[in-house]
């Protein structure tokens, strides 16, 4: 074997650094579905009977829909009994300082590497940390609050301010809209509610962090985010979770509303469990992310990079209703092993003069299948509407799979698409120009696929592209990072 | 009944003539007779696809199958004489000719001399004795999977077979003229061609399309393998230049054997709506292939183009360029799918779908695929949908030419670069004047 084929070996290889379970005692729902499971979580949450109303819907609705099988993607069939919908931390703490936290949470996080204190003390970032399914600590809400933001957990926006809940919820990505968005909607623990009122512009990055813990949760979020007319957010999410040999699903819904002059920035980095080296264990991740861009002027950002997960299934997307509006979408997916991917994103303009831009990377090694799938529709009207799409692909190994599979659907004669897809492979010329100069093969792959990402990369805060470079090393560890 | 199949009540009305034509195969009756009741079956089961089949995601078949298609007479007597057939001539007076009028070679219409030593052509009834005609017919096109290709090979009568005998190269370009001549309304006419070149062999093959009685509605359904020996190279168009009355589905499989060349182009202007299939499949090593196409709508047209390149053996180029203009209320539909097996290292595929959009009830779907499972490759595809460049017209008007005219230069050079790349200069010519006769007509309404 040669060097570098040894070195692609072993970063296909490599297996999940941040599996470890942390003991916190759960207040759990029992297992399975049913309205008295969906009463029950809305009962523990103490919601109003409005929101309750909303969920059973839902949850008929969702039982009347067939699981969907179109995805790029193959997985035993979930048993959506044998499922725990609610698990919270017990007795959820008041904390006014940071060293109020649980010991074991606050190790938790030590352990990711993203210890509060310093995230707060350094990079004056606002963490909303979720651990499991309820919001244990939320920073910086104070000095937000001055400004008019609302940045809180799901629930409690539910409580305080069940107008803005009551327009929003469900406007973007309604409970019928697909199969995971209705049980999303039937059984929703928590998330994230975020609000910028006219004019603001955010002074911070928000952030929550996401983990799984609790064995066999399964973990549903909704998160909301609403820009008024020109309001300005930069919102990160990251999550990851440990170590399982059962899978676990997560169908969260992300949606985003972004009025007139109002840019919305979304940046995520996913690093869920994607099992062991036989594809054993590992989480679904089924998401419905979309937003739109309901006033002119508006722009949605997506900028994600997905490196775990034993399947990802997403399609963040954006709805180009005003016009002038923009979206864009930047994605690094990276599978491994036995990972399976089938992410991509949707452009839907509607509004006179949008642009959209989709850049979009793929990496597979190992036997893992990465397939990119998106569509972008130009609508009647949309006239000079705008678009261009890059989707690379990076093989680095024979037993892996790329694949591209793009919808483009044009009904306006003034619009113009671009499309452009490649797949190779880490060129052995390559390789060899950088040993030529001193470098190490694996720096040089190293290298490579970081300028591969740059891209996308630098799209992202700079808090998250340092963790996001470090995933990528560590996906592909053994000769990266 | 299953929903992804329209009600299998008219998919049977296509099968009704089965019965009439059982002894056209002289001692081979029984062989074919077999393949013809396996594929009768299978369209049974397969049906009419809807559009919850991913493959016809955007043509909706279900107004064409309104109409009770049914098959088109084999013993009506020939209209078409050799002075008739001129017109259908697209290759210069030295191509060998054959006029097939609905479905059936009519021998009187068709301008073939002796032909050269090593080259034979004929129907299958007259060639069904070869055993290389048994060991491909109905071999490579899929009619397990695809419903048009089980039809087609439960219903052609009169397939017309090119057999090349090794290290022959022919000068003369072939052409089949493809004529429907009907006064009946709903005529389904099958059409079916097999060329085998075998090894170190050349030759240039040319499918025409076209339409005498041009009011009478009638579904014409193609199916044509090409099996490309080693070292051997085939030249292939396929020109669709048939009446605003007629469906057309059509199913072009290719199979390449180590060292091959094949070039194909596929020019469509005609048909009320049109399916095209072409599968490549790169069974040997080393083989390259080009597949260009042009597809040009107006009024109401449909045309929908699919692609697949599949390549199964390593070391092997495929380069595609489909260009579209789009008109009126037309709709254009491009599906091209580029699969690149575990074992085909060293895999160069290129893929390329270029869309111009002339009118705003004029839409466009397209779908570049890449299905790629080896490392070692280098792979692209690119889809645009445009207009016309500003700044090239402009260009053009500051030196004095009218918009006009630009625009029409322009539209002329955009479609003219798929017909370019067609090597043999006289059908170059043909298809150019074809085209431009279409876009006159375009420019007129």
């Amino acid at each position: 074997m040669s060097e570098d084929l040894k070195i692609l070996d072993e970063v296909t290889q490599s297996e999940y650094k941040w599996g470890f379970v942390s003991n916190i005692e759960s207040d759990n729902a029992p297992k399975g579905l049913s309205e008295d499971i969906v009463r029950f979580i809305s009962e523990k949450k103490n919601e109003p009977s409005w929101l309750l109303e909303w969920r059973l819907k839902a949850f008929r609705y969702w039982l009347t829909m067939e699981e969907p099988v179109w995805a790029n993607v193959h997985y035993p069939k979930i048993d959506f009994q044998d499922i725990i919908y609610y698990s919270a931390p017990k007795a959820k703490p008041v904390l006014n300082s940071l060293d109020e936290l649980d010991p074991e949470i606050k190790a938790t996080f030590d352990k990711l590497g993203i210890s509060l204190q310093e995230q707060k003390r350094l990079s004056g970032v606002a963490m909303d940390a979720v651990i499991d399914s309820v919001s244990v600590k939320t920073t910086f809400r104070e000095a937000l609050g001055e400004l008019g933001i609302i940045f809180c957990s799901f629930s409690e926006a539910v409580h305080a301010h069940p107008e803005l809940i009551k327009k929003y919820l469900g406007s973007v990505v309604p409970y019928t809209d697909n199969y995971y968005s209705a049980l999303n909607s039937a059984v929703f623990s928590d998330g994230s509610f975020c609000y910028i009122p006219k004019g603001v512009r955010c002074p911070m990055e928000l952030s929550t962090y996401f983990r799984i813990n609790s064995a066999g949760t399964g973990q549903f979020e909704r998160t909301l985010i609403v820009a008024e007319d020109g309001a300005y957010v930069s919102y990160l999410e990251g999550c990851t979770a440990p170590m399982r040999d059962e899978n676990q699903l997560h169908a969260a819904v992300v949606e985003i509303v972004s009025h007139t002059d109002a840019t919305v920035k979304y940046s995520t980095v996913q690093n869920w469990y994607p099992g062991n080296k036989e594809g054993i264990g590992g989480i679904y991740n089924f998401v419905t992310k979309r937003g739109i861009c309901a006033g002119d002027r508006a722009k949605i950002s997506w900028t994600q990079v997905e490196t775990g997960s034993a399947i990802t299934w997403k399609y963040p997307s954006v709805i180009l209703k005003g016009d002038f509006s923009i979206g864009e979408f930047y994605s690094v997916a990276v599978t491994n092993n036995m990972q399976q991917a089938d992410t991509g994103t949707k452009m839907i303009h509607l509004g006179k003069n949008t642009k959209s831009t989709i850049i979009s990377k793929g990496i597979s090694g190992g036997k893992s299948q990465n397939s990119y799938r998106g569509l972008v529709k130009i609508n009647k009207n949309a006239d000079n509407a705008r678009n261009f799409s890059q989707c690379d692909s990076l093989l680095l190994g024979d037993k892996c799979g790329a694949h591209t599979f793009p919808y483009l659907e044009v009904n306006n004669k003034s619009a113009k698409v671009e499309h452009e897809a490649t797949t190779s492979k880490v060129g052995e010329d390559q390789i060899f120009y950088c040993n030529q100069r001193g470098i190490s093969t694996e720096d040089a792959v190293n290298l490579i696929v970081n300028g591969y990402c740059k891209e996308v990369f630098n799209q992202l805060p700079m808090e998250f592209a340092v963790e996001a470079q470090k995933l990528l090393a560590i996906s592909l560890e053994g000769s990266v990072g | 009944m299953n929903s992804t199949t329209i009600n299998t009540i008219n998919a049977n009305s296509l099968l009704q003539d089965f019965d009439l034509f059982t002894d056209l195969y002289g001692k081979q009756t029984n062989y074919f007779q077999e393949i013809r009741k396996f594929s009768a079956d299978k369209f049974n089961v397969l049906g009419i696809p809807t559009q919850k089949n991913e493959e016809w995601k955007y043509l909706n078949l279900s107004p064409l199958f309104k109409n009770d298609f049914r098959s088109v007479s084999h013993t009506q007597a020939f209209e078409i004489d050799a002075a008739s057939a001129k017109q259908f001539h697209l290759c210069g007076e030295n191509a060998i000719v054959f006029v097939i009028e609905n479905g059936r070679l009519n021998r009187a219409a068709s301008n073939v001399k002796t032909l050269p030593k090593g080259l034979s052509i004929g129907t299958l009834a007259e060639l069904a004795d070869d055993a290389r005609v048994q060991k491909h017919f109905a071999q490579h096109a899929d009619a397990i999977t695809e419903p048009f290709v089980a039809l087609n090979t439960a219903m052609s009568f009169d397939a017309m077979i090119v057999l090349l005998d090794e290290k022959i190269k022919i000068n003369e370009t072939i052409q089949f003229a493809f004529v429907t001549n009907t006064n009946q309304e709903n005529i389904s006419v099958p059409i079916r061609v097999l060329v085998i070149a075998e090894k170190h062999s050349e030759c240039t093959v040319v499918e025409s399309y076209h339409t005498l009685n041009e009011q009478h509605k009638v579904f014409v359904n193609a199916v044509s393998e090409v099996v490309v020996g080693e070292e051997a190279r085939v030249h292939y168009a396929k020109i669709q230049i048939e009446s605003e009355n007629t469906f057309h589905i059509n199913y072009h499989q290719v199979n390449q054997a180590k060292n091959s060349y094949q070039h194909i182009t596929s020019l469509s202007l005609g048909a009320s709506l049109l399916r095209n299939n072409l599968h490549i499949q790169l069974d040997g090593e080393n083989c390259t292939t080009y597949l260009n196409g042009l597809y040009v709508l107006s009024g109401t047209q449909v045309m929908d183009n699919h692609t697949l390149v599949d390549h199964a053996m390593p070391n092997c180029y495929s380069n595609e360029l489909y260009k579209g203009m789009i008109d009126d209320k037309s709709q254009g539909i491009f599906n091209g799918k580029i699969f690149v097996r575990k074992d085909a290292q060293k895999t160069n595929a290129y893929q390329s779908n270029k869309n111009i959009l002339l009118s705003n009830d004029a839409s466009i779907n397209t779908k570049p695929q890449l299905e790629i499972f080896a490392d070692d490759v280098k792979c692209s595809h690119g889809a645009t949908t445009g207009q016309i460049d500003e700044e090239a017209l402009f260009y053009l008007r500051s030196r004095g030419i009218a918009e006009p005219e630009a625009r029409a230069l322009l539209n002329h050079a955009f479609a003219a670069a798929v017909i370019n790349q067609v090597e043999s200069e006289l059908l170059k010519e043909s298809l150019l004047l074809l085209l431009s006769r279409k876009l006159r007509v375009m420019e007129e309404v």
